[in-house]
């Protein structure tokens, strides 16, 4: 009955009114990995998360919960679920310790006996304990979100959901959950967070998906994703001009000049920085950095600095999501 | 030996988890939902407003004059020499605005309220199951339907045996009866409006449900139990009449009688049955099919 998946959505969509939110996300999360959802502001990422977790329904396509069909199956599956939706959000008017009793006596499938020891365990996992008695009204953003991940782990879970659990957080707060990330993947539990911080990815993540506008750009493990990203170099030359020429004749794209940072004026022509893509075998034959400093030396052009840069994630995500701070339609 | 297996041993094929726990009652939920309401300031505001009517009253007869017999509010002209009719005569006034005000408050933010704070989501999460929560938020506007007529007629009581003699009361049928006997028609005047109150609470449920503004339920209640006493007033909507909610409301003076007559109780308890049935209906239509974006 298990794929081995601990989320698999399939064509999974949702309309608001013509537009879609969320266009056709084929998400394939394995059990036992930390999951990264990225995707700038309005690409989709929350609507897709209520979707999993039964609290708006999909206008297309299945959501497939720890094996399990949603929302057919919700109550057996959500209580093996921890989550935190867009945000923490509590009852200002009672303390922390009040509400993660409320939220915890609203499932059935809580035991009573155990909830003063289990919310207890949870406050203290996200070093609460001292503020516990304190009204959520009194509760800075931080607090709040530390004691949002404390409703999402008031029961032992097999996945946890958490939308953007870093926000708000302080440094050192980051770092924390960071960690009890970690420790939870350690012993088993899927993490499933969405962000669109890439450092917060790149640092705790074992796989990512990027959505863009609705649609699924990307998916699978951090070290295929970054592979997938193109390699370039960076050229330093006074004879920058006959190095264009040698590197088009391998089948290279050189970018066009570009002021050098730190300078007012563009470069020369003849000399400066040049950037290229390293093609990969496809659709250019693949070149190896060496041959082209043969390349160049033997056509007697003067290297001054040569370098092979890997594109970092965040060159990838901005080459999969567009530019800018347009906050996609 | 299989067959040597208790037949109540959970499946843990998959997991150990609390999947297969089993699943206990819904009381945990309502007991907290009880708590909250009722530990709320806002709900003790109400109530607090809603004690302050007999206060009002009993204060005011106090350091007036004697009232003229037929003048103002039934019951009025009787305070000075029975303190019990504090509670008759502040139950009788609240009745058309004050408590379907307060009812309107407490219903219209059961869903909505939960929305706006954003714990609604956090709540089927759980999962509290969307009927459950349904359910346990009406029993909840329900307790505070119960409350609310009580608060009136017990402050009533108090405050007039505080400031007035207590003796016999003469009933509307002209029968007397002692005071304990006169209590206890008090607390049933407080159930018969509970039974009142419940067909605007099923509508303040589905109003509730309508928005993540709980202002906007509020007040949408409050706006309704209005109208439909405005219409009730209309000669020439009499057709409608009997199948308005608040046409039974001002009828508990039957429980003033001796002996007591069930008539209107019985018709009002019929009537707001039908009341809940169909905004019960409407407000389970709507929430199991919501998507939940707040």
């Amino acid at each position: 009955m298990n794929s081995g998946l601990a989320i698999e959505t399939r064509g999974l969509s949702k309309h608001f009114g013509r537009q879609a939110a969320v266009d056709h996300v084929d998400l394939a999360v394995p059990h036992g990995t930390v999951f990264g959802f990225l995707g700038p502001n309005g690409s989709g990422k929350t609507t897709t998360i209520r979707m999993l977790l039964g609290l708006a329904a999909a206008s297309e396509g299945t959501v497939n919960l720890l094996g399990q069909e949603m929302p057919g199956k919700l109550h057996d599956v959500l209580p093996r679920v921890g989550a935190l939706v867009e945000g923490p959000a509590f009852y200002p008017f009672l303390s922390g310790t009040a509400n993660l009793h409320r939220l915890d006596s609203a499932s059935p499938h809580t035991i009573p006996a155990t909830r003063r020891r289990r919310v207890q365990q949870a406050l203290e996992r996200v070093g609460l304990e001292h503020a516990a008695g304190k009204r959520v009204h009194a509760y800075s953003l931080g607090m709040k979100q530390r004691l949002g991940i404390a409703n999402a782990l008031l029961s032992p879970r097999d996945l946890l959901v958490l939308d953007e659990p870093t926000n708000g957080l302080d440094p050192q707060g980051t770092r924390e959950v960071r960690n009890l990330v970690r420790s939870l993947a350690h012993e088993g539990t899927t993490v499933f967070v969405s962000s669109h911080l890439l450092a917060e990815v790149d640092q705790m993540c074992t796989h990512a998906a990027v959505m863009s506008a609705g649609k699924l750009v990307a998916q699978g493990p951090l070290a295929e994703l970054r592979q997938a990203g193109s390699t370039r170099l960076r050229l330093v030359t006074p004879d920058a001009g006959a190095a264009r020429q040698v590197l088009a004749g391998l089948g290279m794209v050189p970018d066009p000049p570009q002021a050098e940072p730190g300078q007012g004026e563009p470069a020369q022509p003849d000399g400066g920085t040049i950037l290229a893509a390293l093609p990969s075998g496809a659709p250019s034959p693949a070149v190896l950095p060496e041959d082209v400093v043969a390349h160049l030396v033997q056509a007697g052009v003067r290297v001054r600095g040569f370098a092979v840069e890997r594109e970092s994630l965040e060159d990838r995500f901005v080459a999969l999501t567009g530019e800018g701070f347009d906050v996609a339609q | 030996m299989p067959s040597s297996v208790p037949a109540d041993i959970p499946n843990t094929a998959g997991t150990a988890l609390p999947a297969a726990a089993p699943r206990s009652s819904g009381l945990s939920l309502l007991a907290s939902e009880l708590r909250v309401l009722f530990g709320r300031r806002r709900t003790w505001a109400l109530l607090l407003a809603l004690a302050a009517i007999p206060v009002l009253i009993a204060v005011a007869v106090k350091v007036s004059s004697a009232v003229p017999p037929g003048r103002g509010p039934a019951f009025l002209d009787r305070i000075t020499q029975n303190g019990l009719f504090v509670a008759f005569t502040a139950m009788l006034v609240s009745v058309p605005l004050f408590m379907p005000l307060t009812v309107g408050v407490v219903a219209g933010d059961t869903i909505a309220g939960e929305a706006s704070l954003g714990t609604l989501r956090y709540l089927l999460v759980a999962p509290a199951g969307r009927v459950r929560l349904l359910l346990v938020k009406y029993a909840g506007a329900l307790a505070f339907c119960i409350v609310a007529p009580l608060t009136v007629g017990l402050a009533g009581a108090a405050i007039g045996a505080a400031l007035f003699p207590v003796g016999p009361v003469t009933l509307l049928s002209g029968g007397v009866v002692q005071p304990s006997e006169a209590a206890l028609r008090i607390v049933l005047i407080a159930a018969y409006l509970a039974v009142s109150l419940a067909g605007l609470s099923a509508i303040g449920l589905f109003l509730s449900t309508l928005t993540v503004v709980p202002v906007g339920a509020m007040a949408a209640t409050v706006v309704v139990s209005v109208v439909s006493q405005v219409a009730d007033q209309l000669p020439q909507l009499e057709w409608l009449h009997p199948w308005l909610f608040s046409h039974y409301w001002l009828g508990f003076g039957d429980m003033l009688r001796q002996p007591l007559a069930w008539d209107s109780f019985a018709s009002n308890a019929i009537l707001q049955a039908g009341y809940v049935a169909v905004f019960g209906a409407l407000a389970y239509g709507r929430f199991v099919t919501k998507d939940i974006l707040s």
